[in-house]
């Protein structure tokens, strides 16, 4: 546990050591508030749809320039040989990094909250979706973590890291769209897609309804994908 | 037959990358509280080899015991009685010395009050004390390369490795790290790997030479100069006719060769060959009596360490 922590405190520390932070928290909040303030005054109703269906496509480039860093850095510097010689699992160097980039993710998402705090303001929102929403965001959030970070631990590049995370994350969120389930015959292939899609479980956690298949497909997906990459940190054993 | 001072037992240790075999069937063993010095041209395996000990990679082959403790089964274990500072010191350039002190002691298991009083050790061990608040990314390579030490030292641990500990420092560097490193000799075990002879020789008290992945040779630096033998050539000043040197000084028996390189003043510097392991010096002496020349001065060349590792890294 202490091992975890230590990884946890660095890797999260380091997200402030740098400009970058900041710079990512302020195009995030300005980026979507905009376009969900664009619409919003349109429609005219106290309700957050609008920015939730925002966020898997959003997240879909935010989420990779979060995580691009933590592999390929390490990889690049040369401090992966002296991290990974230290008396520590692997295990724990992923689980530490990734609950790293999550706080960091959750930060974000608590900022955010000055648009349901607006909408009380100007209306009268109904509370259960959003606070659903925003637990979903946590959830799906997470699981495009854990792709990055996979992401990451396959190259010392971070750029390519980047584009990597976004074509994986992008693959995985598309075929689950009705843009893809509705072009395909097949109607087996159809449900498997869309159960698989990363964007659908938000939506239905998103109406307010909380089903355990929704949060355990979060969660499988997380531990999928930090399992492969501890299975890519432990490929230098194998060459 | 392992020793209880055997600190660390390698037995046919053999790591392949594909198609390259990067260490050949090694084994050796080291003692506790010695300073081993490992030497080798760059690609000879030096950094595999570390990279195995450390755990980093495991080995194709081979078996490694570590204060008795297998590196295979006792992973963790191993892990912790060691200290290792990998080439180049890579750190996390955005941290400062202390954030990143503190975060190495963490992952070394240290907290509270024994965790503050090991990092101020480490700072005045390794004269970081001032740096401690600096970025690490701005650092001169000197100090860059103490924090790696401090790193490496923070858990006191039984063995350090360090690879190419010299490398980017200056000289009087150089020297205070070399003092350092025969200070902890003193205490515990000490890997250093180099490419460079002089540094090692000045720090160890035994010398393995690795090339191409196999262990060539391992001894003392003295037995080392020892097996290497005496050169095979002669050094003679000597004022004389050159006529006369051409034709006498073959006729010494065992001489091979002469070089005749003129000084002025009809002064020579000659470089007799032979081919004989014979002192053959009272002979060259006599010629010159003989022969009526002046001579001011004769004498064998040594061999040096350089010379033995040259001989057996170039394959000669």
């Amino acid at each position: 546990m202490q091992n975890i922590s230590a990884i946890f405190k660095k890797e999260f520390k380091a997200y402030f050591l740098s400009p970058i932070a900041y710079v990512y928290i302020t195009v995030y909040l300005v980026v979507t508030n905009f376009l969900f303030f664009q619409g919003f005054f349109l429609i005219n109703q106290a309700d957050m749809r609008g920015y939730f269906g925002l966020l898997p496509w959003v997240f879909l480039f935010f989420i990779p320039a979060v995580t691009m860093r933590s592999w390929a850095e390490e990889k690049k510097l040369k401090t992966m040989e002296l991290l990974l010689t230290w008396p520590v699992r692997d295990v724990e160097v992923v689980v530490g990094k990734f609950l790293a980039s999550f706080a960091f993710l959750a930060i974000i998402i608590v900022l955010s909250v000055t648009i349901p705090v607006t909408i009380a303001i100007l209306g009268n929102p109904d509370f259960g979706p959003i606070i659903g929403s925003y637990l979903g965001s946590l959830l799906m959030g997470g699981a495009y973590i854990a792709i990055g970070l996979w992401v990451s631990s396959l190259t010392e590049n971070q750029i390519v890291a980047f584009i990597l995370g976004v074509v994986v994350t992008f693959v995985l969120f598309i075929i689950g769209n009705p843009f893809v389930t509705m072009a395909i015959k097949q109607p087996l292939l159809v449900s498997l897609f869309s159960y698989l899609g990363l964007g659908n479980h938000f939506e239905s956690i998103g109406r307010g309804v909380m089903d355990s298949r929704d949060i355990v497909y979060y969660l499988s997906v997380i531990g999928f994908f930090l399992f492969l990459n501890v299975r890519s940190i432990e490929s230098r054993k194998w060459e | 037959m392992t020793s209880t001072n055997t600190m660390i037992e390698v037995e046919n240790l053999n790591k392949q990358f594909g198609s390259v075999q990067a260490v050949k069937n090694a084994s050796f063993q080291i003692q506790k509280g010695e300073v081993l010095g490992f030497l080798g041209p760059n690609g000879a395996g030096k950094t595999t080899t570390m990279r195995i000990i450390t755990c980093f990679i495991p080995a194709t082959t081979g078996k490694i015991r570590i204060d008795g403790l297998d590196i295979h089964e006792h992973d963790l274990e191993v892990r912790k009685k060691i200290g290792y500072l990998p080439e180049n010191a890579p750190l996390y350039n955005d941290m400062t010395v202390d954030e990143y002190m503190r975060f190495v002691a963490e992952i070394r298991g240290l907290s509270g009050d024994a965790l503050d009083s090991r990092i101020k050790e480490m700072y005045l061990v390794c004269g970081l004390a001032k740096m401690s608040q600096r970025q690490i990314g701005k650092l001169s390579k000197g100090y860059r390369q103490r924090v790696g030490l401090a790193q490496a030292m923070i858990h006191n641990p039984d063995i350090l490795i360090l690879d190419e500990p010299m490398s980017g420092l200056d000289p009087n560097q150089i020297v205070e790290i070399r003092q350092l490193i025969k200070r902890l000799g003193e205490k515990i075990t000490v890997i250093y790997c180099s490419h460079i002879l002089s540094e090692v020789s000045a720090t160890c008290s035994r010398i393995l030479i690795i090339n191409n992945g196999s262990i060539v040779a391992s001894g003392t630096p003295a037995e080392l100069t020892a097996k290497a033998g005496s050169g095979k050539r002669y050094f003679m000043t000597v004022q004389a006719d050159r006529n006369a040197l051409e034709s006498n000084l073959p006729q010494v028996e065992g001489v091979t060769n002469l070089t005749l390189n003129e000084t002025g003043g009809g002064w020579f510097e000659a470089a007799v060959f032979l081919d004989t392991e014979q002192e053959i010096g009272d002979k060259l002496f006599k010629c010159a009596v003989d022969n009526g020349w002046t001579l001011s001065e004769l004498k064998r060349e040594t061999a040096s360490l350089e010379d033995v590792f040259t001989r057996l890294t170039r394959g000669e």
